[in-house]
C-alpha cells in the first residue's frame, strides 16, 4: 500500500532535478518508440543534435528559431503572470507582420533606418491593439480570454490569407498567389551572421525580467495575478493594469512578426507565425513563468526542431516527430508537477488497526 | 455505565504534520461531550476519523463496546454515528424532506407523504421545529442547522457529532440548541461538541476532553473546572483572560454614515439605510449574525463597493464615489483588516516584504520600486510582533493564522492610521495571538485612533468595545452603550429585534 501526501515547499535546486529528471523520462519513452521503427535512439538523438549544433550555418538556423520563441514566450508570460491565459500570440505574430509588411511594401523609398524603425513600431502597435481587443472585452464583460485569444488567431492569419490572394498579390508572379519580395531596404541587418532580433531578444530578456521585479506595473501584474480583490483593496486600477500589460504582451509578439516576415522569409505569407505562438506556450510554462530560464528553454525547443528536420533526411523519420517530441516531453514536465507538490509515502503490510 | 464510543491511541499524520498522536477519546451513552481545543489541536481531524471520513494511521475504535472499522462515511452511518458540519450540506433548492432523504433511501420513487410524516414525527419528538415541505433557500440559519440534525437522526445516528455549531448562531438560537440537544440526551443519544468557545462547554456538556497540538491532554467533569483551568490546560500555560476597556475619552466625530445603502453583484440590498458615528479613540463593535451586512460596511467604507445611497464622511469630507487609491492619495489615512486575510489583505504568494509594499509603492516616484524601506519595515515587524517565519522572504501563505494577522494588522498599524476597520481580526486566532491583537487596538485607541470592529463572540465584544452595534439583515437594529452591554438583549437585537423602538430608521 502506499499514499499521497502533500509535499512541503522543495528547494529550487530539486524541482530543477525533478523537471529535468522529467525530461530525460520523456527522452527514453521517445527512444522506446524509435527503437520500435527500427533505429538506434542514441544514434538519432546525437545525429539530432549533431543537426541542430554540428556547424555554423546549422547553429545559426538554430538560433534563427531560438529568437521568435524567446522573444513570443516572453510576452506570454507577462499575460499570464497577471493569469490572463493568452493563447492569441500566432494572431498577434500575424497582425504584427502585417503591419511591417504594409511598410516594407508601399513606403520602401524611405531612408532604411528610418523605414525599420517604422516597421518595428507599427508592428507593435498592431500587434498590441490585437491582443488589446481581448483585454477589453474581459474587463468590460468578463469574457473568457482563453477562447477569445484563440479565436481572434484565425482571424489574423486569415486576414493573411485575403492579402496574399487578392490585395496585396503581386501582379509580377505569373498567377502565383503570393506578396512581392520585400525591398532591399525593408530586410533588417545581420550582426554577426544572425539577423539583428537576437540583439532584441536580448535586451527583452534583461527588460522583461526588470519590469516584473523592479517596476511599479510588474508588481501591479503580480498582485492582479494572485488576487484581484486584493489588488482593488490596495487601491490598484486592476482594468488599466489588464489593458495595459495585454497591450504590452501583443506588442512583443508584434515584434517578432515583423522580424520573420523580414529577417527571415523576407515577404508576408500566412506561415509567418509558424506555430511559434503556441510553442511559446509550452516554453513559457517550462520555464516555471521565469523570465530569465525562457532563453534556455527556447534554445533546447530550436534544437529539437531544427535536429528533427534534420533527423528527418539522414533516418527518413517524420518531421511531425519533432512535434511528437516537444508533446510528450511537456506532457511529462507538467506531469513532474506532481513530484512538486506531492510525496508518495509506502506503508508496510497490514496497515493500520481499527 | 456503558460505553457509545472509545477511541484509543488514535493516530493520523498529514505530510509533515502530526495532525493526532496517541489520542484518547471515550464518550458514554446519553453524554455530552465537549472537545476542547485552540485552532489546529486536531478537534476536527479526531471527529472526521470518527464519523469515517478520514483513515487514521493507527489506532482503535470501538462503538458500543464493540471493535468498528471505519473507513468510508457509510460504514460510520452503519454504526450510527451522524456528524453536522460547520458548513451545511444542504440542497438550497430543495425541501428539508427532500434533502434529509436525497442519497439514503435507496429506491426510483419518492413517497412525499411518508416521509413527511416520519420527519414530522422525529421533529415532534425532539424540538425541532421543522416543516418538512419548506425549501431550504426559506430557511434561517439556525432552521438549516436543524435540518442537518434531523438529517443524521432520520438515518438512525445515535451517537451525533457537532462540528462548532454554534458559531452561526445568536444567543437565543444557541440556547435553542441546547434545549434540543438536552432532549436527546434523556432519549439516550449520546453528543460530541466541538467547540473553543468556554462558556458553551460549561453551559451543556456533563465531560469535557481536552486537545492541544494533536495530543490528548485530559478529560475531565465539566462542572468540577472553572473557566480559567480549563483555559490553561488548552493552552498548555497561564493565560491571562480579561479583556481590558480603556474608556474612551475622545468627544470629536471621525466618521459619520449616514443612510447609507449598498448592493451586491445581483442588486439584492445588502446594506438597508445604516447610519451611525464613530468617535476618535473609541471602539465602535460591530455585533450580528454572519452575513447580516458586516462585510459590505466595511468595504463600502473602504471605498471597494459601490454606495448606492446615503453617504460617508470622513472628518468633515465625503468619500462619497472614491476609490480605494483616491481615498488614499487625500491623505485619509483609514486602515481596513478585512477577514479574509490572504485573499484580500495580503497577496498569499508574496513574501512578507512584498506584502509590506503592498501599502507604499505607490508613494514611490517613478516607473521603478525599491524594496529597501518594505525590507526594513518587515524586518521591524517580525521583530517587533515576534512573528515566526524563517525570514521575511517565506510566502506569507505558508505562516500560521496567528503570524498571517500579524503581518497585515501590523502594516496596517505602521501605516499610521486615524481609522481602524477590522472585520473579526481574532478569527482562527489561538489565545495568545488573540490578546495580541485586542492589545495592538487598544493601544491604538489610546492614541485617539477610532476603531470599527466587527466581531462574531459577544464576550469579545462585550470586553473591548465602548458602544455595540447591532446589525440584522443589513439594517442596525440597535447601538448599546458600554453600561447598557446585555448578551439578552444584543441576542434579540441580532435576531431582528427592536429594543429602542425605532432605532432603526
Amino acid at each position: 500500500m502506499f499514499k499521497i501526501t502533500k509535499q512541503r515547499e522543495l528547494p529550487i535546486v530539486k524541482v530543477v532535478l525533478i523537471k529535468l529528471a522529467a525530461i530525460a523520462c520523456g527522452l527514453m519513452l521517445l527512444g522506446v518508440a524509435l527503437a520500435f521503427l527500427g533505429h538506434n535512439p542514441i544514434k538519432v538523438y546525437s545525429e539530432l543534435v549533431l543537426g541542430a549544433l554540428g556547424s555554423s550555418y546549422r547553429l545559426v538556423e538554430t538560433i534563427n528559431v531560438m529568437i521568435p520563441l524567446t522573444i513570443t514566450a516572453l510576452g506570454v508570460l507577462i499575460a499570464f503572470k497577471m493569469k490572463f491565459w493568452n493563447i492569441g500570440a500566432e494572431g498577434q505574430i500575424a497582425m504584427g507582420a502585417i503591419a511591417g509588411s504594409y511598410l516594407a511594401l508601399f513606403h520602401s523609398n524611405l531612408p532604411k533606418p528610418i523605414l525599420l524603425v517604422g516597421m518595428v513600431l507599427l508592428a507593435m502597435l498592431a500587434g498590441g491593439v490585437w491582443a488589446l481587443i481581448p483585454a477589453f472585452f474581459k474587463v468590460r464583460y468578463n469574457s473568457n480570454e482563453t477562447l477569445f485569444t484563440l479565436m481572434m488567431n484565425y482571424l489574423a492569419i486569415q486576414l493573411i490569407v485575403f492579402l496574399q490572394f487578392s490585395a496585396w498579390k503581386d501582379p509580377k508572379s505569373f498567377g502565383f498567389a503570393k506578396i512581392a519580395q520585400f525591398n532591399e531596404s525593408a530586410i533588417f541587418p545581420k550582426l554577426f551572421g544572425v539577423h539583428i532580433g537576437w540583439v532584441a531578444m536580448l535586451f527583452l530578456v534583461f527588460a522583461i525580467y526588470m519590469l516584473i521585479n523592479h517596476t511599479k506595473l510588474g508588481y501591479e501584474i503580480c498582485v492582479v495575478g494572485t488576487s484581484k480583490n486584493t489588488a482593488k483593496y490596495a487601491g490598484m486600477d486592476v482594468k488599466g493594469t489588464i489593458l495595459k500589460t495585454l497591450f504590452l504582451s501583443g506588442a512583443i509578439a508584434g515584434l517578432v512578426g515583423v522580424f520573420q516576415a523580414s529577417a527571415i522569409n523576407g515577404t508576408l505569407s500566412v506561415q509567418v507565425s509558424g506555430g511559434y505562438g503556441f510553442t511559446a506556450i509550452i516554453i513559457a510554462w517550462l520555464s516555471g513563468m521565469s523570465t530569465l530560464v525562457v532563453p534556455f528553454t527556447a534554445f533546447f525547443f530550436a534544437i529539437l526542431t531544427q535536429g528533427a528536420n534534420y533527423i528527418q533526411t539522414v533516418f527518413q523519420i517524420p518531421q511531425a516527430l519533432a512535434e511528437v517530441m516537444q508533446a510528450v516531453i511537456l506532457i511529462f514536465a507538467l506531469g513532474s508537477e506532481f513530484f512538486v507538490t506531492y510525496r508518495i509515502e509506502w506503508q508496510s503490510k497490514g496497515g493500520p488497526t481499527t | 455505565m456503558k460505553y457509545a464510543v472509545e477511541m484509543n491511541d488514535i493516530s493520523k499524520r498529514f505530510g509533515d504534520v502530526q495532525a493526532l498522536e496517541d489520542v484518547h477519546l471515550d464518550v458514554l451513552v446519553g453524554e455530552i461531550h465537549a472537545i476542547l481545543g485552540e485552532n489546529g489541536a486536531g478537534k476536527s481531524t479526531l471527529m472526521n476519523v470518527l464519523a469515517g471520513i478520514y483513515t487514521p494511521d493507527a489506532g482503535s475504535v470501538k462503538i458500543y463496546e464493540q471493535q468498528a472499522v471505519l473507513r468510508t462515511p457509510k460504514q460510520a452511518i452503519a454504526k450510527g454515528i451522524g456528524m453536522i458540519h460547520q458548513h451545511f450540506k444542504l440542497v438550497n433548492a430543495l425541501t428539508a424532506a427532500e434533502n434529509i432523504v436525497a442519497g439514503f433511501d435507496s429506491g426510483v420513487w419518492f413517497n412525499a407523504q411518508k416521509v413527511e410524516a416520519k420527519i414530522e414525527a422525529l421533529s415532534k419528538q425532539y424540538g425541532l421545529d421543522i416543516a418538512p415541505s419548506k425549501r431550504i433557500r426559506d430557511m434561517s440559519v439556525a432552521e438549516k442547522q436543524r435540518v442537518e440534525i434531523l438529517k443524521v437522526l432520520y438515518r438512525g445516528a445515535k451517537i451525533l457529532i457537532l462540528d462548532e455549531p454554534t458559531a452561526v448562531l445568536t444567543p437565543q438560537e444557541t440556547e435553542h440548541l441546547f434545549a434540543i440537544l438536552r432532549t436527546m440526551k434523556r432519549e439516550g443519544h449520546s453528543m460530541i461538541i466541538i467547540t473553543h468557545k468556554l462558556s458553551e462547554v460549561r453551559a451543556i456538556s456533563d465531560r469535557v476532553t481536552i486537545m492541544r497540538k494533536g495530543q490528548y491532554i485530559q478529560t475531565e467533569i465539566t462542572s468540577e473546572q472553572d473557566e480559567q483551568t480549563l483555559t490553561n490546560a488548552m493552552v498548555g500555560r497561564e493565560v491571562d483572560l480579561s479583556l481590558s476597556c480603556v474608556p474612551a475619552t475622545g468627544t470629536e466625530l471621525l466618521l459619520k454614515v449616514d443612510a447609507l445603502t449598498v448592493l451586491d453583484d445581483l442588486g439584492t440590498k445588502r446594506l438597508k439605510s445604516v447610519s451611525f458615528d464613530l468617535l476618535k479613540g473609541e471602539i465602535l463593535g460591530v455585533a450580528g449574525v454572519a452575513g447580516s451586512g458586516q462585510r459590505e460596511l466595511c468595504e463600502a467604507i473602504a471605498g471597494l463597493l459601490p454606495i448606492v445611497q446615503g453617504d460617508v464622511v470622513y472628518e468633515g469630507e465625503s468619500l462619497l464615489g472614491l476609490s480605494p487609491r483616491a481615498i488614499i492619495n487625500k491623505g485619509i489615512s483609514l486602515s481596513f483588516v478585512p477577514e479574509d486575510r490572504l485573499g484580500m489583505g495580503l497577496v498569499s504568494t508574496m513574501d512578507i516584504t512584498n506584502n509590506v509594499l503592498l501599502k507604499e509603492y505607490h508613494r514611490q516616484k517613478g516607473f521603478f520600486i525599491t524594496r529597501k524601506n518594505s525590507r526594513v519595515l518587515a524586518e521591524y515587524l517580525v521583530d517587533k510582533l515576534n512573528i515566526d517565519t524563517p525570514s521575511i522572504s517565506h510566502p506569507v501563505r505558508l505562516l500560521s493564522g496567528g503570524n498571517i494577522q500579524k503581518v497585515l494588522l501590523g502594516r496596517e498599524i505602521e501605516n499610521n492610521p486615524h481609522l481602524i476597520i477590522t472585520a473579526y481580526p481574532s478569527r482562527g486566532l489561538d489565545i495568545g495571538s488573540s490578546h495580541l491583537v485586542y492589545d495592538l487596538l487598544n493601544a491604538q485607541k489610546e492614541k485617539g485612533i477610532g476603531i470599527l470592529f466587527i466581531g462574531e463572540d459577544l464576550d469579545v465584544l462585550m470586553g473591548l468595545a465602548d458602544r455595540i452595534l447591532v446589525m440584522c439583515e443589513g439594517k442596525v437594529t440597535g447601538v448599546l452603550t458600554r453600561d447598557a452591554f446585555d448578551k439578552q438583549k444584543i441576542g434579540y437585537l441580532m435576531s431582528g429585534g427592536n429594543a429602542h423602538g425605532g432605532s432603526d430608521v
